[in-house]
């Protein structure tokens, strides 16, 4: 990986759901701000399924903005003057965190022999980090999406060091429309020859058209059906009347297509078999004899769920659905549904509803916590 | 639901309620001025409920921990006894169940607070009788048709039903024209003829007054 990352290398075996045991563990991370003298005001931020460590700056490898440059910041809501804000690179992932393109202990990359990971390892990768940064307990664990799911994994595994957490956009389990467009995303890829089984760094290939396809597919379920109304309709590109071909008529066509092709430069496509794997996975309940409440009884800590109006890939009644276990366990619990027409990607876009609601929950945990 | 302002007599009787440092669920709680309030002034642990979306996110932005929630539902998802008291302020006429409704509140909580609109109000039935028309007043500004109010009643009636779903009467403090008189210990036929409206304090059955 590129020298401009910050990889912390750990020589421990970190214990995995599947049994395996993966070490050595790179970890690509990321902070802003200063720790306090008393350690008590650092906020982990967890990423969604193709985001990164880099939600307060540019990322050096690809170019890309900082993915939360809206919220995170000196000054901003998630205030780096104030608080120590984390943000690593998922288990899985390919932006310096071990994951299925490392090189594994035989010398070649891992490739599928990549153990399968969950939310849960994840999860346990972040805490490795934390107690390297020497943090017991955190101010605030906040995510979207994906992240949201790293939230909850976090309060129910380990709920004395969370302190405030706020599951964006998210689901305690996955569902199966969720799961039915990950596979999709999965085939596109395996069914790409230069996938090689897994093996394209070794023989030098790279499947670029089945993850452009997996991310042409994810990406409709970001957006919601009148956001597309709104922004393409059905207005042609570049052309003032339909070719009966198979070109990029529609404006829509084209711009997927250009997310598609954006996307294989800056992404893995074992990462993305891997990380949606764990996602499929996840059912928070599962671990509770089913029971959602359990997970959230040890929790002393707030939390606020959000969700928006528009969202049918983590709808709000999956956010609801956290809600409601957590004031059957007595945790204090808010909850927050955003109307917008954005669908799921809103929680990255300027929506100053979301932004007010996360700034009252944030002043209020640090006047709890005495920060 | 009734009209807001800024002051509300039935707050202040709410607040007089409710001891120092209390666990309060307040159901029905719209932009959560009780709520900061009772947080402020009692030092209280509050949460709340509220049905509108717009509610919930007015106070969800000022720090509160408020739920978007329908007091006809969703009472069932709170623990037994988790919380000292449960407020239902001008909430419970636009209930569906209202027996429910206080049943639930007496689970959760060994003490409840309940403001509401009373139709026994003399210029109510003043304006029955002489107009024939279903009565707006101050207290019940909306229309027959536009009104969100299911069950309206009386001071009477909600005493019956406070005891059927296992409640004793704390106090009933009167209130009319936005003035509150001073608490009583039972509801007489005159105190239903002279309050606009109404602040119930009730606790468990057989329990001694705290």
């Amino acid at each position: 990986m590129t020298s401009a990352l910050q990889i912390l290398r750990l020589d421990i075996g970190l214990p995995l759901d599947s049994g395996a045991i993966l070490s050595p563990l790179e970890i690509g991370y990321e902070t802003w701000g200063e720790l306090n003298a008393t350690k008590s005001n650092a906020v982990l931020i967890c990423h969604a399924l193709t985001g990164d460590q880099f939600v307060a700056g540019p990322n050096p490898v690809t170019g890309q903005p900082a993915w939360w440059a809206n919220l995170v910041g000196p000054g901003q809501i998630i205030d780096t003057n104030r608080y120590f804000v984390i943000c690593s690179n998922v288990l899985g992932g390919c932006m310096g965190t071990s994951g299925p393109a490392s090189i594994g202990p035989d010398g070649q990359p891992y490739g599928l022999s990549f153990p399968v990971i969950t939310i849960a390892d994840m999860v346990r990768a972040q805490a490795a980090l934390i107690d390297h940064l020497g943090i017991d307990r955190l101010f605030a664990v906040i995510g979207g999406s994906m992240g949201g799911m790293q939230v909850l994994e976090w309060i129910a595994s380990r709920p004395d060091r969370v302190g405030a957490a706020m599951p964006i956009a998210s689901a305690a389990r996955h569902s199966a429309q969720n799961i039915a467009f990950h596979e999709v995303g999965r085939q596109a890829v395996m069914a790409d020859p230069d996938w090689q089984g897994g093996a394209y760094q070794i023989k030098g290939t790279k499947p670029v058209k089945g993850l452009s396809v997996a991310r042409m597919a994810a990406h409709i379920t970001y957006l919601s059906d009148a956001a597309l109304h709104r922004k393409f309709g059905r207005r042609l590109q570049d052309r003032n009347e339909v070719a009966f071909g198979f070109d990029a008529d529609f404006q829509i066509e084209s711009y997927l297509r250009y997310q598609g092709s954006r996307f294989v430069d800056r992404f893995d496509a074992n990462s993305y078999l891997y990380i949606t794997r764990a996602m499929d996975y996840f059912d928070l309940a599962a671990g509770f004899n089913g029971r959602l409440s359990d997970a959230f009884t040890a929790f002393k800590g707030r939390a606020c769920v959000v969700s928006f109006s528009s969202d049918w890939h983590y709808p709000p009644a999956d956010s609801r659905h956290i809600t409601r276990a957590m004031i059957g366990a007595g945790v204090e619990v808010s909850a927050f549904e955003v109307e917008t027409d954005k669908g799921h990607d809103a929680f990255l876009l300027d929506e100053p509803q979301f932004h007010e609601a996360m700034a009252g929950f944030l002043a209020a945990s640090a006047a709890d916590q005495g920060l | 639901m009734m009209k807001t302002v800024s002051t509300r007599a039935d707050h202040e009787i709410i607040l007089n309620a409710v001891p120092q440092g209390a666990r309060v669920l307040d159901v029905g709680c719209g932009d959560g001025v009780l709520l900061q309030r009772l947080k402020h002034e009692r030092n209280a642990i509050v949460r709340g409920m509220e049905l509108s979306q717009a509610g919930v996110n007015a106070c969800v932005a000022k720090g509160l921990s408020v739920v978007q929630g329908d007091a006809d539902l969703d009472l069932a998802l709170y623990p037994d006894d988790s919380f000292d008291i449960v407020v239902l302020s001008r909430t419970i006429q636009a209930t569906r169940k209202p027996e429910m409704v206080l049943k639930q509140m007496h689970r959760i909580g060994a003490k409840a607070v309940v403001s509401l609109p009373n139709f026994g109000f003399w210029q109510v039935r003043l304006s029955l009788l002489l107009r024939g028309r279903m009565p707006v007043t101050e207290g019940l500004p909306d229309s027959w048709h536009e009104t969100e109010n299911l069950h309206l009643c009386t001071l009477l009636d909600f005493d019956d039903l406070a005891k059927q779903s296992g409640f004793d009467l704390e106090s009933v403090t009167r209130i009319a024209a936005g003035r509150a008189s001073a608490p009583s210990r039972a509801t007489s036929n005159l105190l239903n003829w002279l309050s606009e409206e109404a602040v119930f304090v009730l606790k468990r059955a057989g329990m001694s007054a705290r």
